[in-house]
C-alpha cells in the first residue's frame, strides 16, 4: 500500500462572489521513501495541494489517506496530533519565530511532547548538526543568512523524525549556490529514509527527485 | 522547551506592550485596593471612636409638646406643658443590671434666661461629671467651683462681652465668670453653664431636671439592653441611645462605600477592556506565529494555553503591584479622609489575596475570547502568500 494516496481531490475557495477551483480532481500515489517534486505555474494549485497533504486544509471533495489513516476523517485535535507526530513542514518564507534562538525554534515541535528538557535539547542540536548549523545554536533568526534560516526551518521539520517531509518552495528565496546546498540536504534526508514532497519553480531541482508532478489549473498534466 | 517558555519569551519580546497592559491592570487593582482599604480603615476608626466616647444614652422627658433640639438631638419639647424628671429618680439608673457599664450620669436642667440685653440658654450641670463626658472641652480660666461661678460657651462669651474673672448679674444675683470654653463647634458654644442646684433655683425648677446624659463604659457593651433597663426604672422618661455623632459619619462612610463600589465597577470594566484590546491586538499580530504553531501540530488547546498563560503572568504581576501601590495610596490618602489623626491603616491578607485573585480572574476572563480567536486561526490562511 502506498504511503500517501489521494483520489479525485478537489479544493474550491470562496473568493467574494465566485469560487476559485484551486484543485479540480487530483489523483496521486506516493510510496514510502520517494522524493517527489511538484511543479507548475503560479496559481496552479501547488501550495494548496501541499497544505491539503499536510492536513491543514480541508478538501472540498476527496480523501487523503496517509499511512493508512484517512486524514480528514480524524476527529478534532487528532489531526493536529498527526501533524505533530508524522509530518514535517518547511515553508518558503521560513516562518521562524523571531524571538526564539535557532535551537529554540527547532525545539518548538517538542514543546508539546513529553520528554526531558535535556533530551529535547540534544534532539534539537542533533537536527541542527545534520543541517550543518551545529555552531550557531544560539543565534536569533535575524542573525542568520537566508540559507541558514532555511536550514533551521528544515531542522525544525525533521526534529521529531517525521515519516513525511513537506516543503513549499524551500529554495524560492535563495541564490543558486545556497539552493544547491539545501537540495543536497533534502536529498540526503531522503536517502536516510524520509519521504519528501517538495514544491518548486526551478526545473533544476527536479534532478534530485524520483518523480516530478506538474500541475496546471488544478489538474495534473504530467507525472 | 515547554509551552510556558514560549509565553515567557513572547512576553520578554513585547516588553512595551506588556508593560502597558501591566500598568493598566495595576492601576485598576491599586484603585480598588485603595478604596477598599480606605473604607475599612475609616470604619475601624469610627468604631474605635464610638468606643472611646462610650455610647451615650440620653434620658429625656416624655413629651407631647414641640420638639426642641440640643446638639442635634431631639429633646422632649421644652414647652409649657413640659414634664420634667425628678432629680431624685436618677439615682435609680445606678441600680440597673448593667450598672457596672455606666461610667457617668450627667443630669442637666435647661431654660431660657435674660442676661443684660440678651436671652440665653442656661444649662445647669454637675461640672465634675460633665467634664468626664466632654473630654474635648478646653477651658480658658477655670471650671466653676462655687455656686456663684459660671462657665460660658465661646460664642456666649463674645456676645455677652465677658471674659474669665469678670462679674455679671443674673436675676439680680452676682456671678463670676470662672472660665470660657474654647470653640467646640457644637451647641455648647452658645450656652451659659452654671452649677445644677443654682440653675434649678434660677429657673424655678428645684429638684427637677430636663435631661440626663449617661455615658456607658464599654467596647461593645449592650447599649440596647441598657436603654431598656433604664426605661424600666424611669417609666416617665424617654430613654434613647445617641448615635447621631457617629451615625452622621457612618452615613458619609456608607456613601463613600457606595461610591467606591461604583468606582471599582468602572475600573474593572476599563481594566477588562484594556486586557481584551491588548490581547486581541497581540493575537492578531501573531497570526503567522500561531499559524506555524498549528502547522507543526499544536492543538487548539495548546494555543489557548500559551495565550492564557501570558495573560496569567501579566495579571499576577499586576495583582501584586496593584496591591502594593494600592496600600501605598491608602496610606497617603487616609490622613485626609479619616477624622482622627490616629486612624490606622487596616492590613488584611484577604485584600492581598483578593487583589491578586481579582487581577487573575479579570486578566483571564478578558483573554478567553482572544485566546479562542487565536486557537481558531486557520494555519493555511495565516501562512498564505507570505
Ligand atoms: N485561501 C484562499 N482563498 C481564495 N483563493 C485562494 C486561497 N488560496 C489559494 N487561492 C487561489 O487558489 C489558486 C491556487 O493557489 P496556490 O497558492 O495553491 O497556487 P500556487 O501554485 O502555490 O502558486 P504560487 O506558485 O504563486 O505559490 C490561486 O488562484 C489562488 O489565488
Ligand atoms: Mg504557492
Amino acid at each position: 500500500m502506498a504511503l500517501i494516496e489521494i483520489k479525485n481531490l478537489k479544493k474550491h475557495y470562496a473568493s467574494g462572489e465566485d469560487t476559485v477551483e484551486a484543485l479540480r480532481g487530483v489523483d496521486i500515489r506516493i510510496e514510502a521513501g520517494e522524493f517527489i517534486t511538484i511543479m507548475g505555474q503560479s496559481g496552479s494549485g501547488k501550495s494548496t495541494l501541499l497544505s491539503v497533504l499536510g492536513g491543514m486544509n480541508h478538501p472540498t471533495e476527496g480523501d487523503v489517506e496517509m499511512a493508512g489513516v484517512n486524514l480528514y476523517r480524524l476527529p478534532g485535535e487528532k489531526l493536529a496530533d498527526f501533524r505533530a507526530q508524522r509530518l514535517g513542514f518547511v515553508f518558503q518564507a521560513f516562518h521562524l519565530i523571531q524571538y526564539l534562538t535557532a535551537l529554540e525554534n527547532v525545539m518548538l515541535p517538542l514543546a508539546i511532547v513529553k520528554m526531558k528538557n535535556a533530551e529535547k535539547r540534544s534532539a534539537a542540536s542533533a537536527a541542527l548538526e545534520r543541517v550543518g548549523l551545529g555552531a550557531k545554536l544560539d543565534r536569533l533568526p535575524n542573525q542568520l543568512s537566508g540559507g541558514e534560516q532555511e536550514r533551521v526551518a528544515i531542522a525544525r521539520a525533521i526534529v521529531n523524525n517525521p515519516e513525511i517531509l513537506l516543503a513549499d518552495e524551500p529554495t524560492g528565496n535563495l541564490d543558486s549556490r545556497t539552493s544547491e546546498e539545501v537540495m543536497a540536504l533534502l536529498s540526503e534526508l531522503n536517502r536516510g529514509g524520509q519521504t519528501v514532497v517538495m514544491v518548486t519553480h526551478n526545473p533544476d531541482n527536479c534532478r534530485y527527485a524520483d518523480r516530478s508532478i506538474v500541475l496546471r489549473d488544478g489538474l495534473i498534466v504530467e507525472k | 522547551m515547554k509551552l510556558h517558555n514560549i509565553s515567557l519569551n513572547n512576553l520578554k519580546r513585547r516588553k512595551a506592550k506588556m508593560a502597558f497592559l501591566t500598568i493598566g491592570l495595576t492601576v485598576g487593582i491599586a484603585t480598588i485596593v485603595t478604596l477598599v482599604t480606605l473604607t475599612r480603615s475609616m470604619s475601624s476608626d469610627i468604631e474605635r471612636k464610638m468606643d472611646e466616647f462610650g455610647a451615650n444614652i440620653l434620658v429625656t422627658p416624655q413629651s407631647n409638646g414641640l420638639a426642641m433640639n440640643y446638639g442635634g438631638i431631639s429633646l422632649g419639647g421644652v414647652t409649657f406643658d413640659q414634664k420634667e424628671i425628678l432629680e431624685a429618680d436618677l439615682a435609680r439608673i445606678k441600680t440597673i443590671t448593667n450598672h457596672k457599664n455606666i461610667s457617668t450620669v450627667s443630669p442637666k436642667v435647661l431654660g431660657g434666661i435674660r442676661i443684660g440685653a440678651h436671652d440665653v440658654l442656661l444649662v445647669g450641670v454637675n461640672f465634675a461629671s460633665e467634664i468626664k463626658l466632654k473630654q474635648w472641652w478646653k477651658v480658658f480660666g477655670n471650671l466653676p467651683e462655687t455656686a456663684s461661678e459660671i462657665l460660658l460657651g465661646s460664642d456666649a462669651s463674645k456676645i455677652l462681652n465677658l471674659n474669665p474673672g469678670e462679674d455679671l448679674m443674673i436675676k439680680g444675683e452676682k456671678f463670676k465668670v470662672a472660665g470660657v470654653l474654647d470653640q467646640t463647634g457644637s451647641q455648647d458654644d452658645t450656652l451659659v453653664f452654671a452649677a445644677l442646684p443654682k440653675a434649678q433655683k434660677l429657673l424655678g425648677k428645684e429638684g427637677r431636671i430636663t435631661l440626663a446624659e449617661v455615658a456607658a463604659l464599654c467596647s461593645g457593651c449592650p447599649i440596647g439592653d441598657m436603654v431598656t433597663q433604664i426605661a424600666e426604672k424611669l417609666p416617665d422618661a424617654k430613654v434613647s441611645a445617641i448615635q447621631q455623632v457617629v451615625e452622621g459619619r457612618l452615613k458619609a462612610l456608607d456613601q463613600f462605600k457606595r461610591f467606591s463600589w461604583a468606582m471599582a465597577a468602572v475600573v474593572v470594566f476599563i481594566g477588562s477592556l484594556i486586557v481584551f484590546v491588548t490581547m486581541m491586538g497581540s493575537v492578531n499580530e501573531r497570526t503567522v506565529e500561531i499559524g506555524v504553531f498549528r502547522a507543526i501540530g499544536f492543538r487548539k488547546s495548546h494555543i489557548m494555553r500559551i495565550i492564557l498563560l501570558e495573560a496569567a503572568i501579566v495579571s499576577l504581576l499586576a495583582g501584586c503591584l496593584g496591591y502594593a501601590f494600592g496600600m501605598g495610596g491608602a496610606k497617603l490618602a487616609l490622613p485626609f479622609m479619616a477624622e482622627s489623626s490616629g486612624a490606622h491603616l487596616v492590613w488584611d491578607v484577604t485584600i492581598a489575596f483578593g487583589s491578586v485573585g481579582l487581577a487573575l480572574t479579570l486578566g483571564l476572563m478578558a483573554s478567553i475570547y482572544p485566546a479562542m480567536h487565536a486557537s481558531r486561526m486557520d494555519p493555511t490562511e495565516a501562512l498564505r502568500a507570505l
